[in-house]
């Protein structure tokens, strides 16, 4: 076998501890798994064959780190090594290739449009959002093959059995093979069409971490930071393109925010509730300022507006001194960007804010016979507190009694069992 | 290269209610998608309607039932093909989004990889 390039930081002797090798490992795999994949995939055209020489040059990594030390640049060490392997496999006329055709190479299209990094792991996110795979399959190649997650957590991740995800997985592989979806950034003339869906990958993986759907954690830390891992990646090899800096800022945005959603005792705090000083005031910064460079360069893009109905709250010194206002027309914006009832109950919940819980109700009232919102848990949750606000007491008790048969997150119906008891108590009887 | 197959469905009833002007236009689309992938075509037809279609099954104790009408009674039936050749899938999307049937609202197309033996 071939020999991994890359100078060690210690001798054999002074070999690092098992921990450290664990965590070093740990940290390049969270960091370079994407490289590494993305560069041996390239080399092998197969997805199969280059998960397994990824994986072995992480094992490998385990073994040989105690003895030699950690390198210099462990993504380039674990690349050198999962390439060598990768052709030593593919040297071996043992080696019996399964009956697919391989993923087509670039060399038959043009190049990437210039301005564009000319990078491994973008044909990989390219290739796992191609528009001919389901969104679900999309999202769930992206955890597996670009954030490297392992079949059962991607399958944990979105609530279905392993076998089923580990069937989908396979299945999208072998259409990638089958149909030859190329392993390539698009063309010009496609590319803001694939950047978007892309982005909507990105964006599903974070909510989807944001808010658990299910279970005693309201929120995913892994899956909001392998959707950060990779909108900043893409934020590095297109740092001009405006979607991708304005879904950035939007995730880093929403992210400072995650340590005060909890109280110590896990109930979830409203954003009225939370303490300000626990928001990550880095992270607010440097999303506030991605967030104007995004909108420097184009007419705003969902994510943008998005991002800027973030930044105000990010931005205001506490929840009474919001700017409300603000927050209804940049809803305002975004419901012509991105209709949807979710958009239309977070505006009337604005406007309650802004002109008071009356005239929130009333912007609430359409929203009732909407069938898409009928099952959605915080319609009802945001009436409820208007109600609770204007001290009707008994109507508020229903509402709150409504969420609470819509959402299964633990952690959600504490809270609202709470606020049901607090007005239960004003009620006769 | 690659082979893919286009398979182009649609409600006959539609196609058959296109005016004469309608009809050249059509035609005229298909002119340019064949002008335009040039060699990479390598067959292409429009078919008889669905009800010209005779299907062939077998019964449980193996004799042959010959049927009348197509394999699959649905409302968009095939309506004809094209047997291309492609670097890869993005290509043949390329070329087939220039179909008129992909812009009308009643039929669509299917792009199926063609199995390469060897």
């Amino acid at each position: 076998m071939s020999e991994p390039v890359g100078e060690s930081s210690g001798g054999p002797r002074a070999g690092p501890a098992g921990a450290d090798v664990a965590a070093a490992v740990a940290q390049a795999h969270r960091r370079d798994w994407a490289r590494v994949f993305a560069s041996v995939a390239r080399l092998t055209r197969d997805l199969d064959l280059a998960e397994e020489c990824a994986q072995e040059a992480y094992a490998q990594a385990l073994r040989v780190w105690a003895d030699t030390g950690i390198p210099d640049r462990p993504g380039a060490w674990l690349t050198t090594v999962a390439r060598n392997r990768a052709l030593d496999v593919l040297r071996r006329e043992t080696w019996l290739r399964r009956n697919l055709p391989l993923l087509v190479p670039e060399e038959s299209v043009p190049g990437p449009e210039d301005g564009l990094a000319d990078d491994d792991r973008l044909r990989l996110v390219f290739t796992c959002c191609h528009p001919a795979l389901s969104r679900e399959t999309q999202v769930a190649l992206t955890l597996r093959l670009v954030c490297g997650l392992s079949t059962p957590e991607v399958a944990r991740a979105f609530l279905v059995r392993e076998a089923t995800m580990a069937a989908r997985i396979t299945r999208a592989k072998k259409k990638i093979a089958a149909a030859r979806i190329p392993y390539r950034v698009p063309s010009p003339d496609q590319l803001a069409e694939r950047v978007g869906a892309v982005l909507d990958v990105v964006y599903l993986i974070f909510t989807t971490g944001h808010t658990a759907p299910v279970g005693a954690a309201l929120v995913r830390r892994d899956l909001m930071d392998s959707a950060i891992t990779i909108a900043r990646m893409l934020h590095l090899l297109m740092p001009t393109d405006a979607g991708v800096t304005a879904l950035l800022a939007l995730l880093l945005l929403i992210a400072a925010r995650t340590d005060a959603r909890l109280s110590p005792s896990g109930r979830l705090l409203l954003l009225s509730e939370q303490d300000r000083t626990r928001w990550d005031t880095r992270l607010i910064s440097e999303g506030a300022g991605l967030l104007a460079d995004a909108l420097r360069r184009r007419p705003p893009t969902r994510y943008a507006v998005e991002a800027a109905i973030a930044a105000v709250h990010a931005e205001a010194p506490s929840w009474p001194e919001t700017d409300w206002s603000e927050i209804v027309s940049l809803y305002g914006v975004l419901r012509q960007l991105w209709p949807s009832p979710v958009v239309e109950l977070n505006r009337a919940v604005a406007i309650g804010m802004s002109d008071g819980p009356r005239a929130g109700l009333d912007a609430l009232a359409p929203l009732l016979a909407d069938p898409a919102l009928a099952t959605y848990g915080y319609l009802h949750a945001a009436r409820a507190d208007f109600l609770r606000q204007l001290g009707q007491w008994q109507q508020a008790a229903v509402a709150y009694g409504e969420a609470l048969m819509l959402t299964d997150n633990e952690v959600e119906r504490a809270f609202l069992i709470g606020r049901l008891d607090e007005v239960s108590r004003h009620q006769p009887g | 290269m690659a082979k893919y197959m286009i398979l182009i469905y649609g409600d006959a009833e539609q196609w058959g209610a296109m005016s004469p002007e309608q009809q050249r236009t059509h035609e005229a689309a298909h002119a340019a998608f064949r002008a335009t992938a040039g060699t990479r075509v390598l067959g292409g037809e429009e078919l008889e309607l669905a009800p010209t279609a005779t299907a062939l099954r077998c019964d449980p104790d193996g004799q042959t039932i010959i049927t009348d009408g197509p394999f699959l009674e649905t409302k968009e039936a095939l309506g004809g093909f094209y047997l291309l050749e492609a670097a890869d899938l993005d290509e043949v999307i390329a070329l087939a989004r220039l179909l008129p049937e992909v812009r009308a609202g009643h039929s669509g197309v299917e792009i199926r990889p063609v199995v390469e033996y060897g």
